[in-house]
């Protein structure tokens, strides 16, 4: 056995006793002050600057620059990444994800998404991340670095809180606590049953009596939080925040009518700060959507039409036919393998391109646009001074299968690591041929 | 005219002539009974204007224009009034119990029947017998006999084989001695599981094709006396095969079903329908079978609310419009058919339904004869009944006029000489103007309406009293308020009528004196002269192929097609060529070149724009009905998709706008013994059958894993075997080994001489076995749904020592651990790009996989499962280039030639090579961009999804929406019947979908 063998061997044996330890290890505080230079950046607002210069430090970006027209002292910066013919994109942001929350779909055990009861504003997410989890783990070399942890289920199915992807646990992970609460909205339109092939739809005959429950529901919770909370009601208080614009409503709905009505409670109750998540239907009422400063967190681009009369490519133009309405759209993706499929979230956005939009405003779908709508465009969404360095650089074009390819990722600074469990797995097996 | 020469022999035959009798004497009544000056429709196109029908008893003893009537005759002077045959009902399941639903979700699935001496499935049961458990039920009856029914075929509508059936007269007054015209006149079959029965098998449409196949197998080998055993449903079955045979297929698509197995097994049957047989109206009269079709036109949706209105499917409002064209299509291609009640939520409706069907085109004469002599005919009655014709049974009706206008009335239903009467015709006519004494004051009364239903009309003056008339028995009485507005206090008055010019009687008034009042005739009624209203035939708005939303009016055709200057991906040792021409002409690639013409060739702009072959879709559940697991047992091998291929499926459009040119839809992954596949050239617009692939390689689907073992949906106490994957490898073992030897025993049997076969017991033909036996002998392939590495080298090896090799691997996401065994057994692997973590078995699936199988030599695929991914594999074999870096043409060829060779099709289709099939795709880009969509598919040579032609599509589809909508808003105006907006949900079938599963996860 010559040395060489002996090194490999080596080697191996290193990569099998890492991933016994599945997860990455969170990466350390930046200290430096670091440069990417001559990238393509995609700022994440439509801007692009071809050749361009991006600096942070501390954490923050503090030079979003034309490169060929910016002059910095060679010392300006400790490290400087040379990235010509590559794209640098502020990070993709996650909104109304279970990240975390469930492991392994099938396995019950792994699954803590979704809670009994059907008015639950007081079940928060962020106690449930598991920051640990490897599906999270995989979905960061695609350039997803922060989510929203939503619950699921019931009528409030609880609070979200928003965190970023590489952390030890969720207290490191969270960006922002508690942002909002989740409305399941009554359908208008319901299954009768389960049985046989064909299901049958009819109209929900209760959307009157389950639309009214929820106005009661929000009713006692103002008057509880008017009064002077005695006796605590930990549900009614977690709705505190609501009605003064400190939370987000995000109502999850799809139909035309429930929208419309989902838009008048929500005046009609005084909360300032509502968002429309699914939404298949809001193309029919962009208008009210758009004099209401209403967005929409859309539905999975890939999908199939809910009809089969409605237009073949439906799902991948919606985005198309808000947007030209100026309704601020960004991209969700709850639905069948949710988690795993985070990491499409860049495809979603390619596709929406494909059919009518243009790649920067695509880009703005799961950038800028959901920062916006989560409220964190203060901090994340786009490449602009003072806001966080939590970005990546691409090969390529990152919203194209072929050239998203990560070279690095950056979380508030941190350069993160792009292994994975199934990087070590792809390299593992590579290794067991190439010494075969 | 016709004269008919009456023979007058006695009609001796009483039931009850044998019977001891002690509550009387006996009595023999021969007295006639004629019926004259009548318009008799002996049969539907035999007519006599002015004639007589003479019955005795039972029976017609004569009818013509100058029948000669005995002394002992009863006459009825029919003068302007019609006799019809009595109708006849084949299909309804009068008099018999329906069965109950005996389900408890919390026991253990039931896998084997419970009955002995039987068939071992609970759900064929030829051995019932209506007629045992028949009882006669009056009510029902009458509400037949209202409607004009004179004789009822009857049977347990419940089951795969359903026994048989009886024809009964609906005679009211007889014992079922008399009524019973046969006990045993059909034999039942349809496309359901048996409601009281809970064995698992069959579970899906599949299950009960294949079980009703291996049944009749069964039959013709017991018929033979190959058996040791005694089986009672056999038995039942081969003694019941000279009776009527009748299907309930209950769909167009079934109707061929079923016509399939008839023709597979010589047999005949009648096949129930549904309504929408006009959609493929070619492919039904192929069948050239007789049908029994219902009438039961559902009702305008209410459309006033049109949030709800955005619910309803185009082909859920167009199918309004369209069915009730379907007797009158049907009948215009000279389909043979009975039409039948079944469906229909009243009786009452079956009249204004038949006027409905006429209205839209449908001949009053086919009307009378598929309700009379047709069904005769197909029962093999049409000696006894149908016909009005001397000896036939004296089953008839009476009416004021024709039976198909809405005016008339059905006075008399006349059944086995029994009548029964419906609407009086002996009823004086009151109606008129008169003037009304009573309490010493003077009003004007008028009395109109239907005879059946008048209405009374009194005033004094300008005063209007409001008034209640009832004329019943002969007696007349009328509620009349006594002051305009005052309803708290009335007069009653009543009398017998007499003379209709005067009426008469004793009127009692609200204070409880009697009075008499009389009322003088001052004028008679007259029939509101009727407008003659233009019934123009309504629209038949265009039957499309398919018949759905994105159906076309004309079927597409082959066209010789040439597209230039374009970027061609081969998949050839040419690589990708630019800047050539490709020319498509008779369903083939003609000429790859530079400068092509061709004078007949619709010329298409290729400039930078890039051609691929069509996309192969290795592994889909797209395009089929009725379920897409047999999970009912362990193993199914004798199922297959090819039975239940459903061509209106949606999503076959949606995966030709995703470029997707062949599918193999396969069986799920319920069982480790799936079903056999269906590989399909996507084809939109045409029938079930003609999207199968020509002389396709034979497939079966197997399953290893979580889902065979039912680890993510496992019972308390679970009863199938196996439940791990130690178990899974014993199944296998057992069925390769049974049917090695199950293979063997017939090869020794078909070597005999036939002078020695005759000596011999012949083997049992056993389909799921001499599946296997296929496999055995590498005439069937495998593809194999697996996930960890330990079970794909356990069937490897297993099948190795059989001498034979997995064909597939599907979803394979371990593949990448065992790439190496992969190679030299000679497996492919059909994979996901990136699926992982949604079971446990996935735990360590990864993107690479792919990229990892294709660098060690195996064939890789990447396949969908699922029909939301399929319409743009494109994408999926990109991810081949991110996710370990797959070169672009060969990741392309994941998704084209390499599923084509694992299908073993890559002869005619995969690449673009001349002589190969015409399967293209016009892309506007780079086809493994994310920007990339196709703008033309082209498939054969035919153009089945083309990005112009689909806008247009959706303008149509929208226009028709509305006018259609229009038409359903006239009809609630009009105060007609509307229903709830309500649709289907289809399932979008996965590996995992069960039929009874109701947990909505899917598992893959």
């Amino acid at each position: 056995m010559n040395t060489y063998l002996k090194i490999k061997i080596l080697a191996v044996l290193i990569i099998v006793s890492t991933s016994v330890i599945a997860q990455q290890t969170p990466a350390l505080k930046q200290t430096k002050s670091v440069l990417i230079l001559n990238a393509v950046a995609h700022i994440g607002n439509g801007q692009v600057i071809e050749n361009s210069a991006i600096g942070f430090k501390n954490g923050k970006i503090n030079l979003v620059a034309d490169a060929r027209v910016i002059r910095l002292a060679a010392d300006a910066y400790d490290t400087i990444i040379k990235a010509s013919g590559k794209h640098v994109y502020p990070s993709f942001i996650s909104p109304n994800s279970t990240l975390g929350l469930v492991e392994i779909d099938a396995v019950n055990a792994s699954d803590d998404m979704n809670e009994i009861g059907e008015y639950n504003p007081h079940i928060r997410s962020l106690i449930a991340y598991n920051a640990e989890s490897q599906v999270v783990e995989s979905v960061r070399p695609n350039g997803i670095l922060i989510a929203q942890i939503t619950p699921r289920g019931g009528r409030i199915s609880g609070t979200s809180s928003i965190v970023q992807l590489d952390a030890w646990n969720w207290k490191d992970a969270v960006i922002k606590e508690d942002d909002g609460i989740h409305i399941n909205w009554p359908s208008t339109f319901r299954r009768a049953g389960f049985r046989s092939e064909n299901r049958t739809l009819e109209p929900n005959k209760d959307y009157s009596k389950q639309t009214d429950e929820l106005i009661t529901f929000f009713n006692n919770s103002k008057t509880y939080l008017k009064g002077k909370q005695s006796e605590k009601n930990v549900v009614f208080e977690a709705m505190n925040g609501l009605f003064d614009g400190k939370k987000i409503l995000y109502i999850h709905t799809n139909e035309e009518k429930s929208i419309i009505d989902a838009v008048q409670f929500a005046k009609y109750q005084g909360v300032s700060k509502m968002v429309i998540v699914e939404g298949y239907e809001a193309y029919k009422v962009t208008d009210l959507l758009r004099e209401n400063n209403i967005p929409v967190l859309l539905r999975r681009v890939h999908d199939l039409p809910l009809m089969a009369n409605d237009d073949v490519d439906l799902p991948y133009k919606l985005a198309k036919l808000l947007t030209d309405k100026g309704v601020l759209v960004g991209l969700e993706n709850s639905g069948d393998m949710e988690r795993m499929n985070t990491r499409n979230l860049p495809f979603y956005a390619g596709t929406t391109a494909a059919y009518g939009l243009n790649k920067e405003q695509a880009l703005s779908l799961i950038t800028l646009n959901t920062a916006k709508i989560l409220g964190i465009d203060n901090i994340c969404g786009s490449l602009e001074e003072g806001k966080d360095a939590t970005l990546f650089i691409s090969e390529g074009d990152a919203l194209d299968m072929r050239t998203n390819k990560l070279v690095h990722a950056f979380i508030q600074g941190r350069k993160i690591s792009l292994e994975t469990h199934q990087t070590k797995l792809f390299k593992r097996y590579t290794e067991k041929y190439k010494n075969q | 005219m016709l004269l008919l020469l009456v023979s007058f022999f006695s009609e001796m035959i009483l039931a009850q002539e044998y019977f001891p009798k002690n509550d009387g004497v006996h009595q023999v009544n021969q007295n006639y009974t004629a019926f004259i000056n009548a318009k008799i429709f002996i049969t539907p196109t035999e007519i006599i204007e002015n004639g007589t029908l003479l019955i005795q008893n039972k029976k017609i003893m004569a009818v013509g224009s100058q029948v000669k009537i005995p002394n002992n005759t009863n006459i009825v002077d029919l003068k302007g009034k019609y006799i019809y045959p009595s109708f006849i009902d084949m299909y309804t399941d009068f008099g018999i119990e329906k069965q109950r639903a005996q389900r408890n979700f919390f026991t253990s699935a039931q896998y084997e029947s419970k009955k002995e001496g039987y068939y071992w499935n609970e759900h064929v049961k030829p051995e019932f017998n209506a007629f045992e458990t028949f009882i006669y039920d009056e009510k029902k009856a009458e509400e037949y006999l209202q409607a004009g029914f004179g004789v009822v075929g009857t049977h347990l509508q419940d089951g795969v084989a359903r026994g048989t059936g009886l024809l009964v007269a609906l005679n009211n007054f007889d014992n079922n001695n008399t009524r019973f015209l046969s006990s045993k006149i059909s034999q039942h079959f349809g496309f359901t599981r048996s409601t009281n029965s809970q064995q698992s098998y069959p579970s899906s449409l599949m299950g009960m094709i294949a079980l009703l196949k291996q049944f009749y197998h069964d039959a013709n080998w017991y018929k033979n006396g190959n058996a040791s055993v005694k089986d009672i449903a056999l038995e039942a079955l081969l003694a019941n095969q000279n009776l009527v045979q009748i299907f309930d297929a209950g769909d167009k698509f079934n109707s061929l079903r079923a016509d399939k197995i008839a023709n597979e097994f010589g047999l005949n049957y009648i096949l129930k329908g549904s309504g929408n047989e006009f959609e493929s109206i070619q492919e039904i009269k192929n069948t050239k079978a007789s049908f029994i079709i219902p009438v039961n036109f559902s009702d305008a949706y209410d459309v006033a609310d049109p949030f709800l209105t955005n619910q309803l499917e185009l082909s859920d409002l167009r199918n309004w419009s369209q069915e009730p064209f379907n007797l009158k299509i049907l009948s215009d291609n000279n389909i043979n058919f009975a039409i039948t009640t079944d469906g229909l939520k009243s009786l009452k409706s079956l009249k204004s339904n038949l006027i409905k069907a006429i209205n839209h085109g449908f001949d009053k004469t086919k009307a009378l004869e598929s309700l009379t002599t047709i069904p005769a005919n197909l029962l093999g009655k049409q000696h006894e009944i149908g016909s009005l014709k001397q000896g036939y049974l004296a089953n008839f009706i009476i009416t004021s006029g024709d039976i198909f206008e809405e005016k008339s009335t059905l006075y008399e239903n006349w059944v086995q000489g029994k009548k029964y009467v419906v609407n009086d015709f002996t009823v004086k006519d009151i109606r008129g103007a008169y003037l009304l004494t009573l309490n010493n004051e003077e009003y004007k009364l008028k009395i109109d309406g239907e005879l059946t239903k008048l209405k009374s009309d009194i005033t004094k003056d300008s005063i209007k009293f409001t008034s209640n008339l009832s004329y019943k028995d002969g007696w007349i009485s009328i509620l009349i308020t006594n002051k305009e507005k005052d309803q708290t206090t009335f007069s009653r008055i009543t009398g017998l009528v007499s003379d209709v010019s005067n009426l008469n009687g004793e009127a009692i008034l609200s204070n409880g004196n009697k009075v008499a009042w009389s009322a003088n005739k001052t004028d008679d009624f007259k029939e509101k002269s009727e407008k003659k209203v233009e019934i123009s035939v309504p629209k038949l708005f265009p039957i499309t192929h398919p018949n759905t939303a994105f159906g076309s009016i004309e079927k597409p055709i082959q066209e010789t097609l040439l597209i230039k200057n374009t970027t061609l991906w081969t998949n050839e040792k040419e690589g990708i060529l630019k800047n050539v021409d490709i020319l498509l002409k008779k369903g083939k690639i003609a000429q790859i070149g530079n400068n092509l013409t061709d004078a007949t060739a619709k010329v298409i702009d290729g400039t930078g724009k890039h051609v691929t072959p069509g996309i192969i879709d290795e592994h889909s559940h797209i395009g089929a009905s009725g379920g897409i697991n047999e999970g009912g047992h362990n193993a199914s091998s004798e199922v297959s998709l090819q039975d239940v291929i459903n061509s209106e499926d949606i999503n076959i459009y949606r995966n030709l706008a995703g470029g997707v040119t062949i599918s193999q839809i396969l069986h799920g992954s319920a069982n480790p013994i799936g079903g056999q596949s269906a590989i399909l050239k996507l084809k939109w617009g045409v029938a079930p059958d003609e999207l199968l692939y020509p002389n396709q390689p034979k497939f079966i689907k197997f399953a290893l894993g979580e889902n065979v073992k039912q680890s993510n949906f496992r019972a308390a106490n679970p009863t199938r075997f196996p439940q791990s994957r130690m178990g899974v490898e014993q199944v296998y073992n057992d069925y390769f080994q049974r049917a090695k030897e199950y293979d063997l025993v017939w090869k020794k049997y078909n070597q005999l001489s036939p002078k020695e076969k005759a000596k011999t017991k012949a083997p049992r033909y056993d389909i799921e076995l001499n599946t296997i036996a296929e496999i055995l002998n590498k005439e069937r392939f495998i593809t194999c749904h697996s996930y960890v590495q330990s079970e794909i080298s356990m069937l490897m090896n297993l099948t190795e020592k059989f001498g034979f090799n997995v064909r597939t691997f599907t979803h394979i996401l371990e593949g990448y651990k065992v790439a190496d065994m992969m190679k030299s057994h000679g497996v492919g692997g059909s994979t996901f790009s990136d699926w992982w973590a949604y079971k446990y078995e996935v735990k360590d699936a990864i993107p690479y996989n792919g990229a990892i199988m294709h660098e060690q030599g195996v064939m890789v695929a990447f396949n969908s499962d699922d029909a939301e991914m399929s319409r743009r594999l494109n994408q999926e074999a990109a991810k081949a280039v991110k996710y370990g870096g797959v070169s672009e043409e060969d990741a392309l060829k994941f998704v084209t030639l390499n599923p084509a060779i694992l299908l073993k099709i890559d002869d005619k289709v995969g690449s673009l090579k001349v002589g190969k099939d015409a399967d293209v795709v016009l892309w506007n880009e780079h086809p493994l961009s994310i920007y990339a969509k196709p703008l033309k598919t082209i498939v054969d040579g035919t153009l089945y999804y083309d990005v112009e032609k689909d806008e247009k599509l959706r303008q149509q589809n929208f226009a028709e929406r509305n006018e259609l909508i229009n038409l359903m808003l006239q009809e609630k105006n009009k105060g007609n019947n509307t229903q709830i907006p309500q649709r289907k949900q289809p399932t979008q079938y996965h590996c995992d979908t069960l039929e009874e599963s109701i947990n909505s996860e899917h598992n893959h």
